[in-house]
């Protein structure tokens, strides 16, 4: 099987890539379009801020591209927002694959960046959850958030509920850190895979 | 909901784990590597390594050693000491560090703070302040070299600098309570979080089980960072974490 992360300027893929050595598969790290198309499938990570990603990948056609794929493509924290339709972070279009808004949380009580592990709920069917614990705990860092919507197959709450994990059609995409968040990560990761 | 978490720190000097109470009496305490998968396999939340010499040598040390950890650790962690560039944290990043600590280096030069967060985002920087009561101002200041040395910097300003300047995270160090086991910082802890609106890691002073309880209630802490009741097995984290849910704090078990 072959497995290619999306190279971009949003960066710390160094964690996705050691998370898919510890369970054994193999990857390429690439933006070659080819490469990209023909792999089984496709991972989009990403840690940094909407507008800088969204331009580079503009630059590269990687927007267009990752949109026409038709094979499992998971896409995590920056790289689920990216694939929403519009983010409030820098004022950005997205991808579109998902026609939802990304918002900033906005709190008096609570801190942001939500930062740390928070449990998250399943709703509906999420084959990247198979396996995993009633209430399971995952890795957040991120200040803004996708609300919940007809995509949201898993919800996490941070004052409000928030999509968590999304899918549509071949598209899954998660809210957090699935390449730091010990067995339960592991766990999703390998769900992906499987698919 | 949200859990608080539990942070074992690890020293290092030359690639290898030490422990000690201060700096003179360092004694090897092995693979920082198996120390830190061996915390994360027990349920720590987080780990952080704070290379204490940060000579040039020690640098290239480091990165490897990142990469090692990172290989092995399937959980976020931190990296710090004498980290004061963007080729710096660019370096442990990209050998899988998920986010870096600066302490001094953001004190000599504040601006530091903001090209970093600007370079990699406020949630990889986590700025460190060691901290101490000075009785004649009855404030808090900074300090620096370990706590040796005091700054013009009252420590509630600085914190609230560093959050503007987009620091994601304050590790907030009492050097008063560091090393007492007599328990965290609290009423200090607990006016910097509530001036802050990003997380604060309380450290210094954990002895107790009953410590951890205070600082995220009274203390208000976001997490709470602990060296030598982890490493001389004083405390073990499963059982800190199963005491702390039972006392209504929430934890990931």
């Amino acid at each position: 099987m072959e497995i290619a992360i999306i190279k971009y300027n949003a960066g710390n893929v160094a964690s996705v890539m050691y998370a898919l050595d510890r369970i054994g598969q193999k990857y390429q790290l690439t933006d070659d379009h080819e490469q990209v198309k023909k792999a089984d499938k496709v991972i989009f990570p990403g840690v940094g801020e909407a507008s800088t990603a969204m331009a580079y990948l503009k630059e590269k056609g990687l927007d267009t591209l990752i949109k026409g794929l038709k094979q499992p493509v998971l896409a995590t924290c920056i790289g689920m927002q990216l694939l929403c339709k519009h983010s409030e972070e820098g004022n950005t279009d997205c991808i579109g694959v998902f026609d939802v808004e990304v918002k900033k949380f906005i709190s008096k009580d609570l801190k942001i960046p939500h930062v740390g592990w928070n449990s998250i709920e399943q709703k509906g069917d999420n084959p990247l959850m198979k396996g995993l614990k009633e209430e399971e705990f995952v890795y957040f860092v991120h200040s803004f958030y996708a609300p919940v919507n007809a995509y949201t197959t898993a919800v996490c709450e941070y004052e409000q509920p928030f999509s968590a994990m999304l899918q549509k059609d071949n598209f899954y995409a998660a809210q957090f850190h699935a390449e730091i968040s010990g067995k339960a990560g592991e766990q999703i990761l390998k769900n992906f895979l499987a698919l | 909901m949200l859990t608080k978490r539990i942070i074992p720190c690890l020293d290092i000097k030359e690639g290898r784990t030490v422990k000690g109470t201060n700096f003179v009496d360092l004694r090897d305490a092995g693979d920082p590597v198996e120390l830190g998968a061996l915390y994360a396999q027990q349920g720590a939340d987080e780990l952080v390594f704070l290379d204490i010499t940060a000579t040039v040598d020690d640098r290239k040390t480091l990165v490897n050693l990142v990469r090692e950890v990172a290989r092995h650790v399937n959980i976020p962690f931190t990296v710090g000491g004498g980290i004061s560039s963007i080729a710096d944290v660019s370096a442990l990043l990209n050998a899988g560090a998920d986010k870096v600590s600066i302490n001094s280096s953001a004190v000599r030069r504040p601006e530091l703070v903001d090209e970093l967060a600007l370079a990699f985002g406020s949630q990889c920087i986590i700025v460190a302040i060691d901290t101490r009561f000075e009785p004649a101002a009855g404030l808090d200041f900074v300090h620096t070299h370990g706590g040796r040395r005091i700054t013009e910097l009252k420590t509630l300003e600085w914190a609230r600098e560093v959050e503007n300047r987009g620091a994601g995270e304050i590790l907030l160090t009492s050097m008063d309570a560091d090393g007492t086991k007599a328990g965290f910082a609290c009423d200090l802890t607990a006016l910097i979080s509530s001036a802050a609106s990003i997380p604060i890691i309380a450290s210094g002073g954990a002895g107790t089980m009953e410590h951890f309880t205070e600082v995220f209630t009274t203390g208000k802490a976001d997490a709470g960072l602990a060296a030598s009741i982890f490493h001389f097995k004083e405390i073990e984290i499963l059982a800190l974490k199963n005491y702390l849910a039972s006392q209504g704090i929430p934890m990931r078990i």
